[in-house]
């Protein structure tokens, strides 16, 4: 890009195993890393704050996984029916088992129905009401009046709102004429003495050459580490890529035990079916055709939120009622609704579930599991998107030059367990939330000191070590090991001694990284290049999940402990803090506490109490 | 026939390709030699054959078609699955886009058999044997099945994706009704494969100036927007012999479209525009 050339402070290119890595470098306000949904709105909210922003990302904007959601954004608009942002927040509190930040989730509550009007503006084709307006639906644990009703609160297109969302956002980037730099993958951040974070280095997969960039500030969007898993809902590209350089940059990561498995990943290929499908009527039924979720969530019921719908799915399989061959999973039926509404309301579905489970939704049950799907845990932040650590005894101090929003954060509004169509929102509204921070604390133009002395070695070396690697052991075989631990170990049960099992088994595996082997020595679109440096970074963050989930002796949310059944508020009302030292090979962990504070008036603190559905 | 819907295209009957040779005027170093043919896995019962195309950028050398067996039972059921047995277990080299494995994101396009499509959402048990796997067509190739695809994201942008409004924004929503809203099914769920501008002959001869069917049918999705108020310069950007009257109607567009789309469809329904305002 000719606009951006600046010269380099330390030009000198450090050579590595005998060859030197050319490096292009680039200097900008903002850099993103990222262009899924909270990646692409903090680009425009950026861009039209007049900075100059770089948004750098590995895969096509289009490709990123949001284009994957289907259900809907959560906003109460009252479309349906009468709604209100406080009882929205009473639910992600309540849905959050009380571990959300209650000042970051009124932020989110109230700011959520001017977001979704934003994406309508800019052209989100949502679908509609017969009175025109935006169509919501019920989605689970979405209630009015502090728990008592029902809401419809997701707002949906169809049932691939993710995929409008993402196409405007990408329209909208476009339209304000943003930097992207596409297929750039993101080794490692640029941190300085001070502990500021200064820029990014990428690797140009598309020409194999490195470029630095340098920055006034780094948004980190980099989503979740699903693939850590054998079965995920989350695309192959979901491997936490910016949680991991947090952790090489020696801060910490937050509440990373808490993993959510949505209820209904397909069986075997463990494609999405959303939860839309349950909010449009769709039930589960056990080998015995019962509606079983009648007895776990008397009200509730298949609408009940998805840690408790993933376990008392889980207890009907080890109860011996599962559905198929092996009795090892449930049926979600649609075959009841007229076909009408499942082709106006859930086309997606209906193809998906043809394609990948060859089920005519109009006729059969769709063959269902418990699929990891979301990361709660992540990059600790405040509502502005700013990241946190714990320093000198301050659990709120921020890093200076580093922001992360999305899945990839942990700002934290979701706390031990996501409500559905909360994720979209929490993008739209801390992508908007960062590009405001950054029109405030970041000025225009402003010449930046240059940057530390070798500031990309680090990262060249760890490249020059991957693309080289000559040990016995493909990284094919390793990401397996990995997935399979954490599939086995750390699941939707926990006990405290599976998890010490999975302990040293995540460790081993860790460990055979220096063993591992590449066979790719090129640098144009060297993808076992890339798969290694993206297994590198989600072996970190599964350990890191392991140790988090030995850790807490507690259940909440999505963190199950058979040998701890119950909350324990006294305790472990806290958030996890979680360094990683690579060198040494070990897990540090301290905590932060909850913030049991809102931001206004207008609503008290909502205390904590039993959570039934 | 006049293609109305997508149903009338034959869904699962391929056509065993384009009906076009391959190296046509294809330049010397650019024709594809035989290369490795890896070993049969041992013990395996039902195996699939797949001729993968090879192009490695740091070299010089020819593209080569490498022949791989996979194990069916040791790989899932889709070609994608396969393609990433083959790099799991056979050769880590192979490279080629993947991202959702559920047809949403449309790296993964390429021309299988002779037609394009996901790899994501094509079976095993549909290819033939031996079957061919090729990058998308008509693309520069960057690596082995990765296809360089600046320029159809370039046209993409062309089109303006976004919403052109004049009037202020309401508080609220703006207000769309139920049919409004049903004008852009068909068209919105474009996922950028580009697996019909790839298999576009008129693109082939034209890229340069057509748009191509997947850039015309997002075109169309804000023509048919009942928010959009920027109709008129949408249509007088493609009011030119090339963006949108090189489609012939030869209609492989429709007939590759791994979403079931028609984009044929939604270029005629721009040409009608064009002629409702010319009129």
């Amino acid at each position: 890009m000719a606009n951006d050339a600046s010269p380099a402070a330390d030009g000198a290119a450090p050579s590595v195993n005998g060859a030197a890595y050319p490096i292009t470098d680039h200097t900008f306000d903002v850099v993103v890393v990222g262009a899924g949904g909270a990646g692409l709105r903090a680009t425009v909210g950026c861009s039209q704050a007049g900075l100059r922003t770089a948004c750098v990302t590995k895969v096509f904007p289009t490709r990123s996984h949001t284009v994957a959601a289907q259900g809907g954004i959560s906003a109460a608009l009252g479309n349906m029916g009468e709604d209100d942002w406080r009882w929205h927040m009473y639910d992600t509190v309540k849905g959050s088992d009380w571990l959300g930040d209650q000042d970051a989730i009124e932020y989110l509550c109230r700011h959520a129905p001017a977001a979704v009007y934003e994406l309508e503006h800019w052209g989100v084709p949502f679908s509609r009401t017969e009175a025109g307006k935006i169509y919501q639906r019920p989605f689970g644990g979405m209630t009015t009046r502090f728990g008592e009703g029902t809401a419809q609160r997701t707002c949906a297109a169809a049932d691939r709102t993710g995929h409008a969302i993402l196409h405007t956002l990408y329209g909208a980037a476009l339209k304000n004429d943003t930097n992207f730099f596409i297929e750039y993958f993101a080794i490692d951040l640029i941190m300085d003495e001070e502990g500021r974070c200064r820029g990014i280095v990428a690797l140009d997969m598309t020409t194999g050459t490195i470029h630095r960039f340098r920055a006034q500030m780094v948004i980190l969007a980099t989503g979740g580490y699903g693939r850590a898993y054998f079965s995920a809902t989350s695309a192959h590209t979901c491997t936490g890529d910016g949680n991991a350089m947090v952790l090489r940059a020696g801060l910490p990561l937050q509440d990373m035990e808490f993993v959510q498995f949505h209820p209904t990943g397909i069986y075997g290929a463990g494609c999405l079916i959303t939860e839309g499908a349950r909010g449009e009527g769709g039930y589960l039924t056990n080998s015995e055709g019962e509606r079983f979720m009648e007895r776990y969530a008397p009200s509730a019921k298949d609408l009940a939120s998805r840690d408790v719908v993933s376990r008392a799915m889980t207890m009907e399989i080890r109860g011996g009622r599962g559905v198929g061959k092996e009795g090892d999973h449930i049926h979600l039926h649609l075959d009841h609704l007229d076909p009408k509404i499942l082709h106006e309301r859930l086309p997606g579905i209906s193809e998906s579930a043809k394609i990948f489970a060859g089920v005519d939704v109009t006729k059969e049950p769709i063959p269902v599991l418990p699929t990891v799907h979301y990361n709660m845990g992540g990059i600790p932040t405040n509502f502005y998107g700013e990241v946190l650590t714990k320093k000198n005894g301050d659990p709120d101090s921020v890093v200076p030059g580093l922001m992360a929003i999305g899945e990839a954060a942990c700002v934290s509004v979701h706390g031990a367990n996501r409500l559905g169509s909360n994720s979209l929102i929490d993008l739209v509204v801390f992508g908007r939330a960062a590009g405001l921070r950054c029109a405030e604390i970041v000025k225009a133009g402003e010449s930046q000191a240059p940057l530390p002395a070798g500031s990309a070695d680090k990262a060249l070396s760890r490249l020059d070590r991957f693309r080289n690697a000559n040990g016995a052991t493909p990284t094919a075989e390793l990401r397996l090991q990995m997935q399979k631990t954490m599939q086995n170990n750390c699941a939707v049960f926990r006990t405290g001694e599976v998890l010490d099992e999975g302990k040293s088994l995540i460790h081993e595996v860790w460990g055979g990284i220096g063993d591992v082997s590449t066979k790719d020595r090129s640098l144009i679109f060297n993808t076992d290049l890339i798969e290694t440096l993206e297994f590198d970074n989600l072996i970190t963050q599964a350990v890191v999940t392991m140790e988090s989930a030995a850790n807490r002796t507690e259940s909440r949310g999505a963190h199950a402990r058979e040998d701890h059944p119950d909350r324990d508020d006294k305790e472990w009302m806290k958030h996890t803090l979680a360094w990683c030292d690579e060198g040494k090979g070990q897990v540090t962990i301290d905590y932060r506490p909850v913030h049991t504070y809102t931001l206004s008036n207008e609503i008290e603190y909502i205390a904590p109490k039993a959570r039934v559905y | 026939m006049i293609v109305e819907s997508s149903e009338q295209v034959p869904r699962l009957k391929w056509p065993r390709r384009f009906p076009v040779p391959r190296d046509f005027g294809v330049a010397k170093n650019s024709r594809i030699i035989e290369g490795k043919s890896w070993p049969e896995p041992e013990g395996a019962t039902r195996i699939a054959t797949l001729r993968i195309y090879r192009y490695e950028p740091d070299n010089d050398g020819p593209p080569r078609i490498d022949t791989f067996a996979v194990d069916l039972d040791d790989c899932g059921p889709m070609l994608l699955d396969a393609l990433i047995w083959i790099k799991s277990k056979v050769d880590s080299t192979l490279t080629f886009r993947r991202s959702c494995r559920e047809g949403v994101c449309g790296s993964c396009a390429m021309t299988i058999d002779g037609t394009n499509w996901t790899a994501c959402t094509r079976a095993m048990d549909e290819l033939s044997e031996p079957s061919t796997i090729y990058p998308l067509a008509n693309l520069p190739v960057i690596k082995d099945l990765v296809s360089d695809q600046t320029h159809l994201f370039a046209q993409h942008a062309l089109t303006e994706p976004w919403l052109h409004t004049e009037t202020p924004a309401p508080e609220r929503e703006r207000i769309q009704s139920v049919d409004q809203r049903r004008a852009l099914d068909g068209s919105y769920e474009c996922i950028l494969c580009f697996c019909c501008t790839s298999g576009c002959p008129s693109h082939w001869w034209n890229g340069d100036r057509f748009l191509g069917p997947a850039a015309l049918l997002t075109a169309w999705r804000w023509l048919a927007d009942s928010r959009d108020e920027g109709r008129g310069e949408r249509l007088d950007s493609l009011d030119d012999p090339f963006r949108l009257y090189r489609c012939h109607t030869i209609l492989n567009c429709t007939r590759t479209c791994p979403r079931g789309l028609n984009p044929g469809k939604a270029i005629g329904e721009i040409k009608r525009m064009m002629l409702e305002r010319g009129g």
